[in-house]
């Protein structure tokens, strides 16, 4: 059981994660989808290894970024399309 | 603020999985700078993902990964190779930087993804892949006491299976579309399989209790915002199971992205190789799941041939062919057991999204006659995936083939297009 | 192998094809269009589908700015995925020299007709809050418009299809003589009149025109939305599109209805080759960084090239081809082959069953470059 957590922020909400969770599952801990499709369909993670960006969300700012393969780090804010 | 860098190597190594660390290992047993450069946040490709546990590595794989450490190879993790601007050099990017990366040699083991075929529903959240849900899993989501209805085709849906009820998972049962007659096959087969026997018995072992279906795939996904049952077809008939994730993944397909980027010939879905794993293009071999899935072991056997005849050493790669040659057999029994039945294409509905990217409905591509021209006319596999994902799925609906490789082969930053030919730091260490 | 005759045979489907066979279609004539790959697949597919009215000769003029008023006129028929938008093009100045520029373009348009406006650097940057400061501003067309050309041709294809004209497609012309077109698969269709709209392939079919490949790379990016609100062009795009023999880039984006920002555009001549050429992509995007900084961090999607077909005066060929009786061009048209089509259309048809054509022809005339020829 690791040990050590980071805090990340989900749409404005705090989500506490052992530190190595990727923030694709930090924001399914939140209880979102990561992102809106283009037809308005909720939308999370398939591939779970990059290639299939559903999991794209903006991350300290940066739109699109691939949740999947990105680790939460303290204090990051994540803002899905929800 | 970006950093450029720029190293050269011997030899270059694209992909961490198995086949690429072999590669790496073996070229660096034999002298001169080699480089593993690798998308994931850390060794091991998809199949040795290591996770948050400490538990999660398997000897083998821990004992290769540290071969890697003690061999003085460069690892590059978190940089995706998204460019070949001339022959003998690759761009990657990362986070905050930009690599260029300049070989002699190279080893292209960019492995295999899951096929995704669609059903009505397979866009809820909370359906997968079955290999996806594993990598989630070891990537922190939490999977005690959840319900998870597991589907598809191949080896890996047992693997998956047994990962996630080791991991407190509910598995109500595992959907298999190959026919039992086939399974059967295969174990018998898994005889002439050694290590596989091994392996297999480990298996049913972690499986006991762990209903299994075969001839049976899933018909639906319900649910509002997101997955809250399964409708599966067993025996002809359907059956609805309600269930937190449906971990679903049709068998895999090789990345060949790369390979056919730099000029390799592609044949069938897989880069064509020779007997030293080397491509139609020189000084570039291929080992691993794009030369055609068979597994870790043909994987490692083909990594370590192609880590040989990298540095010239043919005659010792020679002695290896036997082992891959056994290994080939099983990846042929793989590719005969999980091969996808004629009734999948029926799956997806007319309103069916098929390409996730661009929300394109499965009614819009029928009336095309080709990729191209439904690709022009609906966008589908114009988004960021490329047609990773829509790619194989319409390949086996409409029998669809892929348009030419274009770069970048996964996409970058608009300014890391604009990278090469800038004057770039070199990096120490480089090639000797 | 049975012969089809038709009163024309139209060949390329794209959109300068498809506009033809919709008009003489409206005609009533009996038309086949006949393609070797997909609709709107050559220069079509790879293009920006700027609809823009351009000064740079009274003939380039008169042609776009009646082709625009066609779009126009057309845009409450058009199908969701045509995504005919009118963001309006800003002509982007850098310095006086090209504000000087602006000040003429403006006297230009307003003489004919055509509503401009123009930009201080403040009310640039306040039209684009994402161009570079220190720019000196810029002239605004409003009518300028923008479309997805792929879907605008398959739909003036399926209208002229709806009026009985027929599309073979995977049929490779290899040949037009008198009143017949041959393809490699052996097959012969005849028409009262041939019209060569194989676009940058022009050349190949009928002898003695000149058309060069003129090849163009494009980036696409991911979803950004907001980020441009018109299309902008630098002013610097002119000189070169004016060039004939050098390779040149030039700052040119547009926003997509998706989003997605399109960034271009390059000209190469002598490139024969689809590649992506890695020098001229590189110039091109460090080119358009320097306009718009924050292009530079975009997640880039695709990258394609497309081939334009380019004549020597940079205007199309639209009418009689010289050397043949009943073959027609409607061919060479450069960068501007969305925009003209349908003013290309019109007044091709116009000559073919000789109805009066809303504005003059003669620039257009294939047999002007013979005459220059003679000249020489």
């Amino acid at each position: 059981m690791p040990s050590e957590f980071t805090v990340v922020r989900v749409n404005g909400v705090s989500v506490s994660v052992p530190v190595g969770t990727t923030i694709a599952v930090a924001i399914a801990i939140a209880g979102q989808p990561c992102r809106t499709s283009v037809t308005g369909e909720p939308r999370g993670p398939l591939c779970g290894m990059g290639i299939c960006f559903e999991c794209r969300a903006v991350v300290n700012g940066i739109p699109h970024s691939r949740t999947c393969q990105l680790l939460c780090e303290p204090d990051m804010e994540v803002r899905t399309d929800a | 603020m970006r950093s450029y860098s720029r190293e050269r190597f011997d030899v270059l190594v694209v992909g961490g999985g198995p086949a690429g660390i072999a590669a790496a290992v073996r070229a660096a047993e034999r002298g001169g700078h080699v480089g593993i450069v690798d998308e994931n946040i850390a060794l091991g490709g998809q199949i040795w993902r290591g996770g948050i546990s400490v538990e999660s590595h398997s000897s083998e794989a821990s004992s290769w990964i540290s071969q890697v450490k003690k061999a003085d190879i460069s690892v590059l993790s978190g940089k995706r190779v998204f460019h070949q601007p001339e022959p003998g050099t690759l761009m990657a990017e990362g986070l905050d930087d930009i690599w260029q990366l300049r070989y002699r040699n190279l080893v292209l083991a960019t492995g295999a993804r899951e096929r995704f075929l669609p059903f009505p529903g397979w866009t809820l959240p909370n359906v997968t892949g079955a290999g996806g849900l594993q990598a989630m899993v070891k990537s922190g989501l939490p999977i005690r006491g959840k319900r998870v209805v597991v589907a598809g085709s191949g080896p890996l849906l047992f693997a998956v299976a047994a990962y996630l009820r080791k991991h407190g998972a509910e598995i109500p049962i595992v959907c298999e579309q190959a026919s039992w007659k086939k399974l059967a096959w295969f174990s018998m087969t898994l005889v002439r399989h050694p290590v596989k026997i091994g392996q297999g018995l480990q298996l049913r072992k972690d499986l006991v209790g762990i209903p299994l279906a075969a001839s049976s795939w899933p018909i639906m996904a319900h649910g509002q915002r997101v997955l809250e049952a399964v409708t599966i077809l067993r025996g002809g008939k359907s059956e609805t199971i309600k269930c937190d994730y449906l971990a679903c993944g049709f068998h895999l397909v090789a990345n060949t992205e790369l390979p056919a980027l730099v000029g390799c010939r592609i044949r069938n879905g897989y880069v064509q190789v020779n007997e030293l794993q080397q491509t139609t293009v020189d000084k570039v071999y291929c080992a691993g799941e794009p030369t055609g899935i068979g597994g870790i072991e043909l994987s490692l056997v083909e990594g370590e041939i192609a880590g040989l005849a990298a540095t010239g050493h043919a005659s010792e790669a020679q002695r290896l062919y036997p082992k891959r040659e056994r290994f080939r057999r099983f990846a042929r029994l793989l590719d005969n057991t999980f091969s996808l039945r004629a009734e999948l294409r029926s799956l997806p509905s007319p309103d069916t999204v098929i390409c996730r990217c661009e929300d394109v409905p499965c009614s819009r591509l029928r009336e095309h006659r080709s990729w191209r021209a439904a690709k022009l006319q609906t966008r589908c596999g114009m988004g960021p995936c490329q047609g990773r994902v829509c790619g194989p799925a319409t390949q086996f609906l409409f029998q669809w083939n892929p348009d030419s490789v274009r770069p970048p082969v996964f996409p970058a930053r608009v300014e890391d297009l604009a990278a090469y030919g800038e004057s770039i730091p070199e990096v120490t260490g480089e090639a000797k | 192998m049975k012969k089809e005759t038709y009163e024309v045979v139209i060949v390329g489907a794209g959109i300068v094809g498809a506009a033809c066979a919709d008009a003489f279609a409206e005609r009533g004539l009996r038309v086949v269009v006949v393609d070797r790959d997909v609709v709107g697949g050559g220069a079509t597919a790879a293009g920006m589908g700027h609809i823009v009215v351009m000064d740079d000769s009274e003939a380039q003029f008169a042609l776009t700015h009646y082709s625009q008023r066609l779009w126009q006129d057309l845009r409450p028929e058009l199908p969701d995925d045509v995504e005919y938008e009118q963001p309006g093009t800003i002509w982007v100045a850098a310095d006086d020299e090209e504000m000087a520029e602006v000040r003429r373009k403006r006297e230009y348009y307003r003489n004919r007709g055509v509503a401009v406006q123009v930009m201080d650097a403040r009310e640039l940057k306040q039209a684009e809050p994402n161009l570079r400061d220190g720019l000196a501003g810029g002239l605004l067309v409003p009518g300028d418009a923008v479309l997805y050309p792929p879907c605008a041709a398959r739909f003036l294809i399926t209208r002229a299809q709806q009026r009985g004209a027929k599309l073979r497609l995977g049929a490779c012309v290899t040949q037009i003589s008198e009143g017949c077109v041959r393809s490699n698969d052996g097959q012969e269709i005849n028409g009262d009149i041939v019209v060569n709209a194989a676009g940058a392939n022009a050349a190949e079919l009928t002898a003695g025109i000149d058309i060069k490949k003129r090849k163009g790379h494009l980036v696409i990016t991911d979803r950004y939305p907001g980020f441009l609100r018109h299309q902008l062009v630098e002013l610097g795009y002119l000189k070169s599109a004016h060039s004939v023999s050098r390779d040149s880039v030039a700052f040119n984006v547009q926003p997509r209805r998706t989003g997605q920002i399109l960034i271009g555009s390059s000209r190469q001549y002598g490139a024969e080759h689809k590649e992506v050429d890695q020098t001229m992509l590189a110039n091109m995007v460090r080119r358009a960084q320097e306009y718009m900084p924050a292009l530079g961090t975009m997640s880039a999607v695709r990258v394609w090239t497309g081939f334009r077909a380019a004549t020597p005066d940079k205007l199309p060929l639209i009418g009689p081809c010289p050397g043949y009786k009943s073959v027609y061009l409607a061919t060479g048209h450069e960068g501007l082959g969305i925009t003209t089509s349908l003013g290309t259309a019109r007044i091709l048809v116009d000559q073919v069953v000789d109805s009066k054509p809303e504005i003059a022809v003669e620039p257009y005339l294939p047999s002007r470059a013979v005459k220059e020829f003679v000249h020489a």
